[in-house]
């Protein structure tokens, strides 16, 4: 039976329960043993990618002691926090150093979610259904820093009853880019408004992605948008039946 | 007389976007992009060609030096002037005493951006000299005052409509909206001056080092012009254009015309080597090219900042960024915008001016992905990051220090599950004061500058306790 690690990510713990159960049922139906680091927080991206490198250190220890309690692969519901700790935290420590060494290994064993299902597991049908017209949106780390171009679109697409229709711009960012938000809003409101206009123009009722941060940010833009289109994470569309 | 920023408030500037600049720019980008796919689904080779460009970039870079020394050699040779110019004030001096000994009193620009980086043609104003720009696009700013918006096409952010209320003010006539009459229009005014001009110049876009050869690359002909017309002819141009030899530059002319404007080959692809020998050469008597420093060689020292020398200033990274298609050119402060712009200016204008750069981005890497030197642009972005936040060899931190106070105290909760767990557990409890059912709005600073653009979701980590119930249950 394979095991593996639980990484909420801090944006899924403060905001999407729900998804984090759903994730954790559906790893579970799929005879995976699970289990959940309690002393884990976030991943220190936050710090990083705005140029408090130093500061990350100590966000990135925490994170790596969490998950070094067991050896058994990570497995967590966002391409960028998964990328921040596979291809940055190495960076982080001087080679050399046991923390080094510690954030090499970490990183040769995390996986995002749909990643494990299907280059791990192998599965792209997990039962689910869906009979709703769904469009997708390609998150720009997972698309671009994890390199996941097809694994989404193959588990939308063995989801019974759905009638998927393209998305214009499918890969251009929503704006939500982390702290951007809320350091540029007005330009993060443009890039929100355009991803908008382009899923309302899809024809969707629902619009599928696989990062809390594209979900709160696009979830909030259609809501304010006054639309009754859903935002939801893929965990939660595999989750459906 | 200089216009070089001494502070670059891009978030102020973005609070105030003329709606006609997203909608020109977007509409013009998009040809770029289609274009350009167009191109490079032709090549299987690119993904090569971009390495290639990549390496052979890189080691120039390492071996400027000896290149350029190669290249001085045979520009004298040739029977050319080579001007070293360590600053953007040495360099216009250079083109001024040109100019002076010469007795010029008119000039005609190919479009360049070295000479925009030095501001030449306030200087030239300022001694009296006219200096005329002759690729439409920069006729038009020039007419219109402003910098460029793009650094390829630079007036992108007007519409046809604009352009022929500039020109009917500018030319005191009715000129028409209609693209192909401007563009005649301006050919007709500008051939007058192409006659009439002492003294012409241009920048480059490649120098190769074997044979000091000056490449240029247009296509409207007017560079041609610059170059050959007036018997004099002045080149400004970055040292990090030069490259080693021809074979490189067959590499680079595949992958900048493709990137840059969707075709094959420029129109014009021009190569200079030294002056016009005899009498039945073409040319101009003499020849002079400006080698500008202006601070790269300092650049040159950082490993990870250097390689925006890579650049061919294709303008792919700018056509393809989000952030810049929705704010435009201007909003970046500075002559060269979108993504490159935001590696660039912050290392030739430093981060104390240029600090909100490198953060104009979501670090989406679209641009990354089309650059077909392979820049690694979000590396360097964050690079530069934390040149503002925290400092390195080269600057001083920028950040303001309330924003270095929350990044100190972020790291104290995260780094802690203790902290992180209360947290989590108060969260909560604000729910009730902004929620409108499953969402919050009108919340207090800092959490106002999201709400003012899409609601919040309530807050509600309640994982952990489900799990402790479950394994308990189980
Ligand atoms: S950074 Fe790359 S894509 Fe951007 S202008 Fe330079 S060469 Fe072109």
């Amino acid at each position: 039976m394979p095991k593996a690690q639980l990484f909420l990510t801090c944006l899924g713990d403060q905001f999407y329960t729900g998804t984090l159960q759903n994730m954790t049922r559906l790893l579970e139906q799929l005879g995976v043993e699970l289990v959940f680091p309690a002393a884990q927080t976030c991943c220190g991206q936050p710090l990083f990618n705005n140029g408090f490198e130093d500061k990350t250190r100590a966000v990135a220890l925490n994170f790596m002691r969490a998950f070094n309690q067991s050896d058994a692969p990570i497995i967590g519901p966002s391409g960028s926090c998964v990328s921040m700790v596979k291809h940055h935290y190495p960076a982080l420590f001087q080679v050399g150093t046991p923390e080094h060494a510690l954030a090499l290994d970490i990183s040769s064993r995390i996986f995002e979610f749909t990643e494990y299902l299907v280059h791990v597991l192998q599965v792209t049908d997990v039962g689910a259904s869906y009979p709703h017209k769904v469009t997708y949106h390609a998150s720009c780390h997972y698309l671009r820093e994890m390199g996941l171009k097809t694994e989404a679109k193959a588990l939308i697409h063995a989801v019974k009853g759905l009638n998927f229709v393209p998305l214009n711009e499918e890969d251009t960012c929503c704006g939500f880019g982390g702290a951007f938000t809320v350091t540029y809003p007005e330009v993060s409101r443009s890039m929100m408004e355009n991803k908008v206009r382009n899923v309302i123009a899809s024809g969707a009722d629902t619009v599928i992605t696989c990062e809390p941060g594209c979900l709160m940010n696009i979830a909030g833009g259609l809501q304010k948008a006054g639309s009754s289109i859903r935002a939801m994470h893929i965990i939660d569309l595999l989750a459906s039946h | 007389m200089s216009n070089t920023p001494t502070y670059i408030g891009f978030e102020e500037y973005s609070q105030h976007i003329p709606a006609s600049i997203p909608a020109a720019v977007q509409q013009a980008t998009s040809r770029f992009i289609v274009g350009r796919a167009a191109r490079v689904a032709e090549l299987p080779e690119w993904e090569q060609l971009r390495q290639a460009g990549s390496d052979i970039r890189l080691h120039t870079i390492e071996n400027m030096d000896v290149y350029l020394a190669q290249f001085e050699e045979k520009v004298k040779a040739a029977g050319g002037h080579v001007h070293w110019a360590e600053t953007a004030e040495d360099a216009r001096q250079i083109v001024l005493e040109i100019a002076k000994t010469h007795h010029v009193k008119m000039a005609v620009k190919s479009k360049s951006m070295a000479t925009e980086e030095i501001n030449l043609n306030q200087a030239l104003e300022a001694a009296g000299i006219e200096a005329i720009e002759t690729d439409l696009g920069e006729y038009i700013i020039q007419i219109a005052g402003t910098g460029p918006s793009h650094i390829l096409a630079p007036a992108v952010h007007l519409k046809k409509e604009e352009v022929a209320a500039l020109f009917s003010k500018h030319l005191h006539m009715n000129a028409p909206d209609d693209p192909i009459e401007l563009a005649q229009i301006a050919r007709k005014t500008l051939r007058e001056k192409f006659l009439a001009a002492e003294m012409g110049i241009s920048g480059g876009n490649f120098l190769i080092a074997e044979s000091g050869t000056l490449v240029l690359v247009t296509n409207e002909g007017n560079g041609r012009m610059c170059t050959t017309m007036p018997d004099l002819h002045v080149a400004v141009v970055g040292i990090d254009k030069i490259i080693p030899d021809w074979e490189s530059l067959t590499v680079f002319l595949k992958l900048l015309a493709r990137s840059a404007t969707g075709q094959k080959l420029s129109t014009y692809t021009q190569f200079i080597s030294g002056a016009r020998r005899s009498e039945g050469e073409f040319g101009p008597n003499e020849f002079h090219i400006v080698l500008l420093d202006n601070g790269r060689s300092n650049i040159l020292k950082d490993p990870i900042g250097r390689e925006v020398f890579k650049c061919i200033r294709c303008g792919s990274c700018v056509n393809v960024c989000p952030v810049y298609k929705n704010v435009g050119g201007f909003a970046y402060g500075w002559f060269i915008s979108g993504p490159i712009g935001a590696i660039f200016a912050p290392q030739m204008l430093g981060t104390q001016t240029a600090r909100e750069l490198p953060y104009a981005s979501t670090l989406c890497g679209a641009c990354a992905d089309v650059c077909p030197v392979k820049i690694p642009i979000p590396t360097i972005l964050r690079h530069l990051r934390r040149r503002v936040a925290q400092g390195d060899e080269f600057s001083k931190p920028s950040m303001p220090a309330p924003l270095q106070v929350t990044a100190s105290l972020t790291s104290a909760a995260l780094a802690s599950h203790w902290v992180y767990r209360f947290g989590t557990r108060l969260l909560p409890l604000i729910n009730p004061l902004f929620r409108h059912n499953n969402w919050l709005t009108n919340m207090p600073y800092p959490l106002s500058r999201w709400t003012k653009v899409r609601p919040l979701p309530a807050f509600g980590a309640h994982f952990r306790q489900w799990w402790k119930k479950r394994r308990t249950t189980k």
